[in-house]
């Protein structure tokens, strides 16, 4: 009997050997589009995560992991669902790392992936009505909600001694869900907000957009929308007129190409943008300058969102998402070992021993609720063209 | 006094400089079109493009001077850039005619098949441009920014309210007169702008006094293609350039010039004023212009904007509208469309 559950032993393992596959991770960002800055760094380092795990050898008896890029252009979602749907039917991806934006993110949970059984992991959604959507135990986000965001704002805007503002936001999911959550806890403060009006993202000219924030008055202006769009325009025009010479940049407006196009005059301008001062993303940082991966805002959280998916699939045995899907907040969150970036080897060795792990990764990772980040942010000030960290919250 | 004083900057600052600006450059937009349409006899839906064409132009050749160290010290370099976008604007103008226009006009085609041809030509010039430059915003303003900073005139007067004065918009509106100056001149003084007058007033007539189609045509082209490329280049400079805007700035180019009276000059470039003007002023939030004017009991609690800003393009369409349905001939008598 004892020697028959050996060779039964034996030939499981063998077999689980010789069941070593090639695992498709599909990497859904806007590579075009409004935040097409910042995507390149993210699947940079989500891929710098599938890399570390497919040359330990250690995930699913030695698999090794692909990554296959689509656009999602942040924007368009007929565009984006269209990219997800040839990613799951056609590549066969076991899971996506992705969307970026709230809005696509959105549809492509609904169109496809819950129509297929995909689990999603996204490192930058943020609007709070995610958290609501119905997602068949499928979505989770290694970023937090804006509702989060916003009570951050609130504290920090009390802590400067703000008493009015005024918001403009990118007409979508992702600017009205901050705007409002913003606006809601401020105001809950005993702040003031004169307006909140939103801003179309692709237009030339903001000056008449500007002209009315600036009628409305305020002692700084919140521009929740993005950098490289109306974000931007709107900030160059409220200077150009002298409507404001402060600004308050939520994650959307954070990343290196913001300062550096408007100059000098940014300086002095302040935002938050996830982030935390744990170990993990020193780490991560001296991972990516070793690997030769820029790195920039929402890149940590991407690597952490691929190292998620990975370990799932290693807890649950399996690269289906059917099987992995109720293993992702195990090993996001305690009991367990800690495991830092640069360890996926290690946590992925504990979990084939059945051992469970707690991922820490580069941005502290917790998952809460619904399945998304309980919200560590790092605050930045705008200072020599420069964004630098000025504390975490 | 001061917060009268302060009202009126404000006004200038947030409404009427930015206004006119626009104004000028939607002014100089409706005067190619007007200008095609009294000589052609249709709708050019391919100008936004060709205005996109030439800017495009310009800025390679900004970009070529200024990697070769050339420039204009405070204004930018891109006025001394224009004449090679001009020039390239009028090649591709004169041969879209050529493969175009010419069949169209030897079958005598209805104007509406013209139209639907030049609907074409802008897809074309669309994917034209975009396989050139991009997709992608792109920055060539150089030079100082600024004649006077909003902070600058603060201390200088002393007044509550700033007034910026940005560089782009001074040189919009002094290229703007000098190009319209020499426009006027040209038709009303010289003897070929004398004979697109007759031709575009009266076909028939002119042809029988020895005045030769072609010609006048061909001159009809080379003007818009020099006033579009002006055009788009002070609009790039003011704003950015972005392919995709000069489509979105179509609409009200087609609205001042039908507004003013299409076909007619003059009517074109206050149609331009027209349209740029109430675009802002119906969405200005007039909150504080009236909280200086009235007692400060007086003062609105609420924003006092007619319309949130995104129904800009909404009013200049409503504008068209109207006229349209009142007057279709136009503010200045131009042909009813």
């Amino acid at each position: 009997m004892k020697k028959l559950i050996l060779a039964l032993a034996a030939t499981t393992m063998m077999s689980s050997a010789a069941f070593a596959e090639e695992i498709k991770i599909g990497t859904i960002l806007g590579y075009t589009g409004p935040i097409e800055s910042l995507t390149g760094p993210m699947a940079d380092s989500a891929e710098m995560a599938m890399k570390e795990v497919s040359d330990s050898g250690k995930l699913l008896g030695g698999s090794t992991v692909e990554s296959i890029r689509g656009d999602s252009t942040c924007v368009d979602s007929a565009a984006a669902t269209a990219a997800a749907e040839r990613l799951v039917t056609g590549d066969k991806v076991n899971a996506i790392m992705g969307a970026d934006c709230s809005g696509v993110t959105g549809a492509i949970l609904q169109n496809v992936a819950r129509a297929n059984g995909v689990v999603m992991i996204s490192p930058s959604a943020t609007s709070p009505a995610l958290s609501t959507a119905e997602d068949d135990g499928l979505f989770f986000r290694t970023a937090p909600s804006d509702a989060r965001q916003g009570a951050v704002i609130s504290d920090i805007l009390n802590d400067k001694g703000v008493k009015s503002v005024a918001i403009t936001y990118t007409n979508n999911d992702y600017g009205k869900g901050l705007a409002e959550a913003i606006q809601s806890n401020y105001e809950a403060t005993g702040g003031k907000v004169t307006i909140s009006a939103a801003h179309e993202d692709g237009k030339g000219d903001y000056s008449a957009e500007v002209g009315a924030l600036a009628q409305a008055g305020g002692e700084v202006l919140i521009v929740a929308g993005y950098l490289d769009q109306g974000g931007k325009g709107v900030i160059q025009a409220s200077l150009d007129s002298g409507a404001f010479d402060t600004f308050v940049l939520p994650d959307g407006m954070i990343g290196d190409s913001l300062p550096l196009a408007i100059g000098d005059a940014l300086n002095g301008s302040y935002g938050t943008v996830p982030g935390t001062d744990s170990k993990g993303a020193e780490i991560f940082d001296a991972m990516a300058k070793a690997a030769g991966v820029k790195t920039d805002a929402f890149s940590a959280e991407s690597y952490d969102a691929a190292a998620l998916i990975m370990l799932a699939m290693q807890a649950a045995k399996s690269s289906s998402s059917n099987d992995f899907k109720s293993k992702v907040m195990d090993v996001a969150n305690a009991p367990g070992k800690k495991i830092l970036p640069g360890e996926l080897a290690k946590g992925l060795e504990l979990l084939a021993a059945g051992k469970d792990i707690d991922y820490v990764g580069a941005t502290a990772v917790e998952l809460i609720g619904p399945g998304e980040s309980a919200g560590n942010y790092r605050e930045i000030l705008v200072d020599g063209q420069k964004n630098t960290t000025a504390k975490y919250r | 006094m001061t917060d009268f004083l302060n009202a009126i900057v404000l006004l200038l600052n947030f409404l009427v400089i930015p206004g006119i600006a626009y104004g000028c450059q939607l002014a100089l937009g409706a005067l190619g079109v007007t200008l095609i349409y009294g000589i052609l006899r249709f709708s050019n839906f391919a100008h936004g493009e060709t205005m996109a064409f030439g800017t495009m132009f310009t800025i390679l050749a900004t970009w070529f001077l200024q990697s070769n160290g050339i420039s204009l010290g405070p204004i930018p370099t891109a006025l001394l850039a224009m004449p090679i976008g001009i020039l390239a604007a009028i090649l591709l103008v004169l041969g879209t005619d050529k493969l175009v226009y010419k069949f169209y006009r030897k079958q005598k085609s209805k104007p509406v098949i013209y139209l639907i041809a030049s609907l074409g030509v802008m897809f074309f010039y669309n994917g034209l441009i975009r396989f050139i430059i991009g997709p992608d915003d792109r920055i060539f303003t150089d030079g100082s920014r600024f004649i006077i900073t909003a902070r600058e005139f603060k201390e200088m007067t002393g007044l509550d309210q700033g007034m910026a004065f940005k560089m782009t918009q001074g040189i919009t509106i002094v290229v703007t007169i000098i190009c319209v100056a020499a426009l006027f001149w040209f038709l009303n003084r010289t003897r070929t702008g004398k004979s697109m007058r007759a031709y575009s007033d009266n076909e028939d007539l002119a042809l029988l006094s020895g005045i030769n189609p072609d010609r006048v045509v061909m001159i009809a082209w080379v003007l818009t293609a020099v006033l579009a490329t002006v055009a788009g280049t002070l609009y790039g400079l003011d704003k950015s350039f972005k392919p995709f805007t000069y489509l979105q700035i179509l609409l009200p180019i087609f609205a001042a010039a039908i507004v003013g009276g299409i076909g007619n000059p003059v009517g074109a470039i206050l149609g331009g004023f027209f349209i740029a003007l109430s675009e802002v002023a119906v969405t200005f939030a007039y909150k504080q212009v009236i909280g200086y004017l009235v007692p400060e009991s007086w003062a609105p609690e609420g924003l006092v904007q007619l319309l949130s800003t995104d129904y800009k393009f909404a009013v200049s369409f409503t504008i068209l509208v109207i006229v349209l349905l009142v007057k279709p001939t136009g503010l200045m008598k131009g042909q009813s469309i």
